[in-house]
Order: structure tokens, then C-alpha cells, then sequence
């Protein structure tokens, strides 16, 4: 338990995004330090511009959690509720094909 | 009354004149129920995440409108029955809209009372030309 310590400090937030370390390494997303509709300042996260929301999620279609994009927990409230309407209009998938 | 957005997929083989045939009888229905249509919105071809009905392409028509529960619903009724569209999404967003504007008062508040401590950021560059000086 002791040994493993002093790794984990120094790599703390490359380690968790490696947990998958099977096949090719993966492009992971470097986690934003700021929430980026906050810094645009944008209030309504709209389903219909799918420009703004496609970036959350992964290939697979599913929305990416908040300490990969550094969304703050307020806009990804609203984010998530974008992003289901935005699947439930045919704009985003429910479930992508690789 | 209520502001809400509602958007509808009309199948890609349907003609010119059918989709606005389509569209003026969704019309109809909401002025007819007590409702005002703010603004129709062709959004024209898109491809679909999805297949829908068989469809790979659809045609995006967005309606803003103001109404009561019972305009939606029957707007909503005639969308189900209509063949040509396979797909729509009603969203309520008159509280969105006042949400957003409660956050930029927010801002806007802030905002008055922040800007001054950036001014003491020149005694820094000040300090600097001393050393160089000597």
C-alpha cells in the first residue's frame, strides 16, 4: 500500500484518464482548468447548436463527465439536459457506432 | 402564456409544396388553439444521428410560439397524426430564457463592482525600469 504512494502523488491527474491501459493510448481530453461556458460567458446551452454541444460527448455518443472537460457543475446541469434533448431530436446519437 | 419551441422532422421524400402545405396547417392548429406563432424556422436538410421511420435525412422546421398547455397538446396531436413528420420535440423555454437573463444581471452586477483591482497592476510594471536605471 506504502509503495504505490509516492507515484500516485506527482501523477495524480494523468493516472486516472490511463486507468484504461489496454489497446493504443487513447486521445484523452487534458481536463480544462475553466469551464468554457463560463468563460464565454454563454448562459443558455441550446440542444439545437450541436457545434457547442458535440464536443461533449465521446465517440460513443455518451457525455463526458465534468473532470475531463472542466465544466462547471451548474452548466453541466444544463449541458446534460442539451445534450438529451439534442438525442432526442436525431441531432446527436444515443449510441454511436465505433 | 407560455413560450415554447417546438421542432419537427419531416420525412425527405415528401415535396415543395407538401412540407409547406405541412407547415401551414401546424400553423393553423396553433393559432386556431389560443396560440401565436412567433417565428417558423426551416432549417432545411440534415442528416440524422439515427435512422428515424427508415429515414437517414430529415427536414428541421422549428416553430416559436406562445401558448397555453392545451395549444401544445393539440399541436402536439396533429404532429403524431400527420404521416409526414416522424419525429418532434416540444421545449418550454420561457423559464431558460429568464433563467439567462437573471445570470447576466448577475454578471452585469459583478461586473460594476470589480473593476478596480486591475488598476494596481501598473505599480509592478513601475518597479521594474529601478534596477535597470542602476
Amino acid at each position: 500500500m506504502s509503495p504505490r504512494r509516492g507515484t500516485s502523488r506527482q501523477g495524480d491527474r494523468s493516472a486516472r484518464p490511463a486507468g484504461a491501459q489496454s489497446g493504443p493510448r487513447k486521445q484523452y481530453f487534458r481536463r480544462r482548468r475553466v469551464c468554457k461556458f463560463c468563460d464565454e460567458k454563454l448562459d443558455v446551452i441550446d440542444y439545437k447548436d450541436v457545434k457547442v454541444i458535440g464536443q461533449f460527448v465521446s465517440e460513443r455518443g455518451k457525455i463526458l463527465p465534468r473532470r475531463l472537460t472542466g465544466t462547471c457543475s451548474p452548466h453541466q446541469r444544463l449541458l446534460a439536459v442539451a445534450i438529451k434533448r439534442a438525442r432526442n431530436i436525431a441531432f446527436l446519437p444515443f449510441a454511436a457506432a465505433l | 402564456m407560455r413560450k415554447y419551441e417546438v421542432m419537427f422532422i419531416i420525412r425527405p421524400d415528401v415535396s415543395e409544396e407538401d412540407v409547406d402545405k405541412v407547415i401551414a396547417q401546424m400553423e393553423s392548429a396553433v393559432t386556431l388553439h389560443g396560440g401565436k406563432i412567433e417565428k417558423v424556422d426551416k432549417m432545411g436538410r440534415r442528416r440524422l444521428a439515427y435512422r428515424v421511420a427508415r429515414c437517414r435525412e430529415g427536414l428541421y422546421v422549428l416553430f416559436t410560439l406562445e401558448g397555453t398547455g392545451d395549444t401544445v397538446k393539440e399541436l402536439e396531436r396533429r404532429l403524431k397524426v400527420s404521416d409526414a413528420v416522424i419525429k418532434f420535440l416540444t421545449v418550454r423555454i420561457d423559464e431558460e430564457l429568464e433563467r439567462a437573463e437573471k445570470w447576466k444581471a448577475l454578471r452585469a452586477k459583478q461586473a460594476v463592482r470589480k473593476p478596480k483591482p486591475p488598476a494596481p497592476a501598473t505599480p509592478g510594471a513601475e518597479m521594474q525600469p529601478i534596477p535597470v536605471k542602476e
